[in-house]
């Protein structure tokens, strides 16, 4: 009876929905075109891995686990043999798990200080970080070498370590410091009453109370320390030293455009780490969104 | 002498690595920049020889265009993609998942190892039909193969930086969008302004400090940043991409010119001192401290 009237508000409706959701067709379209080639670049260090051919340098052709035959068996390509990944990766673990430790011990402790107790020169301490902090580490880096050599700790994996730590301390103090501050007094007054000296409040009742903080600084204490490149490269010379990042980037002068599969496998391998963490911390961010708490 | 005993065990370990690893090393920088040291670690003093030096390096003009193009448009990117990436995710696109997966996409550059991030823009670069741009020019195109690390090497340089800054700026920006009380948002629905209305007015507005914020921070990093050039064009080829730092290291690590790489990046250790000191004034001394619990 009345069709005619509703198919032309229907229109109207339809073209209104239409201007309004333009903006957000246009945006959809601009965030999916300036991801893509991400996404491409991360399939093809997937993809290339495991197969021994590619077509248009990306689709596999033929799945191969043969780029993988670094973790059983030497690498030799022409006269020149790679030495073993383990040992490397020995060296790598223990380079970004001493950073982990050391940073957190000595950051928990200096961020307790400056959070909880006054003392003189605790505002130039602060002050004196903070612009430190801006100071760029690599441009400090012949006066490090030059420092690492007088202690006797250049080509040693702990020099590079304490190079480190000594750079990311003041974000790391500061951060720490700002845990520590939201921590109400009540909880350390009793453990004082209670007998507790300092020390002992610091390690029995206050560090409980702060472990989310302390695993957010501590993962990526490690994940920094684990991708360590610029001093590892500059400071260790022995190939008993190295870390996995020198390998990798030797691996690269050497087989560049020769043999990408070995290369994709072996980034993948030394990228093991960084990708759990993204797969773990996607799933409790998605949990959160799901769950309808906001971040 | 009681209250030294209390602190000992809690800044000892602080001081002592931050004094010799952090202190000393600002000290030495600036004395061995006036010194002719090379690989013999000998200390003989020549005065401001280095910094006349520098004056009359036939490619310290280049080194130093460069670095102003470097940190230019890296930051136009950093910060202006990363503000509209911020927008899009948080102001455009409503569902939290979707958003979700955009700004991890993005987060993955920052996360990747320095060396793998390098290694794929060298096979996205390659310069055989193999390499991801040549093959897509060739199919779209036809071209021939090209060199592109010869040929564009600091649009290369700006674009593998700028991919890795715009994640910051991106989670920087989010979060301070997400702040704003949505009172203003109803308001602005309310007079019926548009999408553009209401960044222009709204948003952009609320960002000022964060933006201003982002933009000092990232000049003082880009300056002293040099691993993925390092790593992708190696300042190549010849001194197409060489930046100011990148100088001081090849000058100390591939030369042996101690003295004259620490009075190289002495210049830089003044730039870096003279921008903190404009940031503390800028956003004063409690914001700074503060920092971290506001933008993330």
């Amino acid at each position: 009876m009345n069709n005619g009237k509703t198919e032309i508000y229907l229109r109207t409706t339809w073209i209104e929905k239409f201007r309004l959701l333009l903006p957000r067709l246009i945006v959809y379209v601009f965030l999916v075109l300036t991801a893509l080639p991400l996404v491409v670049a991360y399939a093809w260090l997937l993809l290339s891995s495991f197969s021994a051919e590619q077509a248009f340098g990306l689709i596999p052709k033929n799945f191969t686990l043969e780029n993988w035959r670094f973790l059983w068996s030497q690498v030799q390509i022409g006269t020149k043999v790679f030495q073993s990944i383990w040992p490397i990766t020995l060296n790598t673990i223990l380079l970004a798990g001493s950073i982990t430790v050391l940073e957190l011990i000595i950051s928990l402790l200096a961020g307790f200080a400056l959070s909880r107790i006054n003392f003189a020169g605790k505002d130039l301490i602060m002050k004196m970080t903070i612009l430190l902090h801006a100071f760029p580490g690599v441009a400090l880096l012949i006066a490090l070498y030059y420092v690492l050599n007088a202690v006797g700790l250049l080509d040693r994996l702990i020099g590079v370590v304490l190079v480190k730590v000594a750079l990311e301390l003041p974000m790391a103090t500061w951060m720490i410091k700002g845990f520590f501050d939201e921590i109400p007094w009540d909880v350390e007054w009793a453990a004082y009453v209670d007998g507790c000296t300092r020390l002992q409040a610091w390690y029995k009742v206050i560090l409980p109370q702060l472990k989310p903080g302390i695993a957010a600084v501590a993962i990526f204490a490690f994940l920094s320390g684990w991708s360590e490149f610029i001093y590892a490269y500059t400071f260790l010379f022995s190939a008993e030293n190295y870390t996995l990042s020198v390998y990798l980037k030797n691996l690269i002068g050497d087989f560049k455009y020769l043999d990408y599969g070995l290369l994709t496998a072996s980034a993948l391998f030394y990228m093991l780490p960084t990708i759990v963490f993204f797969l773990l911390s996607q799933k409790s961010l998605m949990k959160v969104s799901f769950g309808g708490v906001k971040g | 002498m009681h209250r030294f005993v209390t602190l000992l065990p809690f800044l000892g370990p602080f001081l002592v690595l931050i004094i010799l690893f952090f202190f000393v090393p600002v000290l030495l920088t600036a004395i061995l920049s006036f010194t002719g040291m090379d690989y013999t670690l000998r200390w003989n003093f020549i005065g401001v020889e280095n910094y006349l030096r520098l004056f009359h390096d036939a490619v310290i003009l280049q080194v130093a265009l460069n670095t102003l193009k470097y940190v230019f448009f890296t930051l136009i990117f950093n910060v202006g993609f990363g503000f509209v990436l911020a927008v899009m995710t948080t102001y455009f696109v409503k569902n939290e998942n979707i958003s979700l997966i955009f700004r991890t996409i993005w987060l993955l550059p920052r996360m990747t190892p320095a060396v793998v991030y390098a290694l794929l823009w060298i096979w996205f670069l390659d310069p055989t039909e193999y390499g991801m741009l040549n093959a897509l020019m060739s199919f779209l195109a036809g071209a021939p193969p090209q060199n592109w690390l010869l040929e564009h090497p600091m649009t290369v340089v700006v674009l593998s930086n700028g991919m890795i800054g715009a994640s910051l700026g991106m989670v920087v920006f989010s979060a301070a969008i997400k702040s704003i009380p949505d009172d203003y948002y109803r308001a602005a629905m309310v007079d019926g302004a548009s999408d553009w209305a209401i960044i222009r007015y709204i948003i952009v507005p609320f960002l000022k400090w964060p933006i201003m914020f982002m933009t000092i921070w990232q000049t003082l990093s880009l300056l002293t940043s040099y691993e993925y050039i390092l790593l992708i064009t190696d300042g190549g080829p010849l001194y197409e991409s060489e930046v100011w730092s990148l100088l001081a290291y090849h000058k100390a690590f591939a030369n042996f010119e101690f003295g004259y790489g620490a009075a190289i990046s002495m210049v830089l250790v003044i730039i870096g001192t003279a921008i903190t000191l404009l940031m503390l004034r800028l956003f004063g001394y409690q914001d700074m401290i503060n920092k971290g619990r506001i933008n993330i």
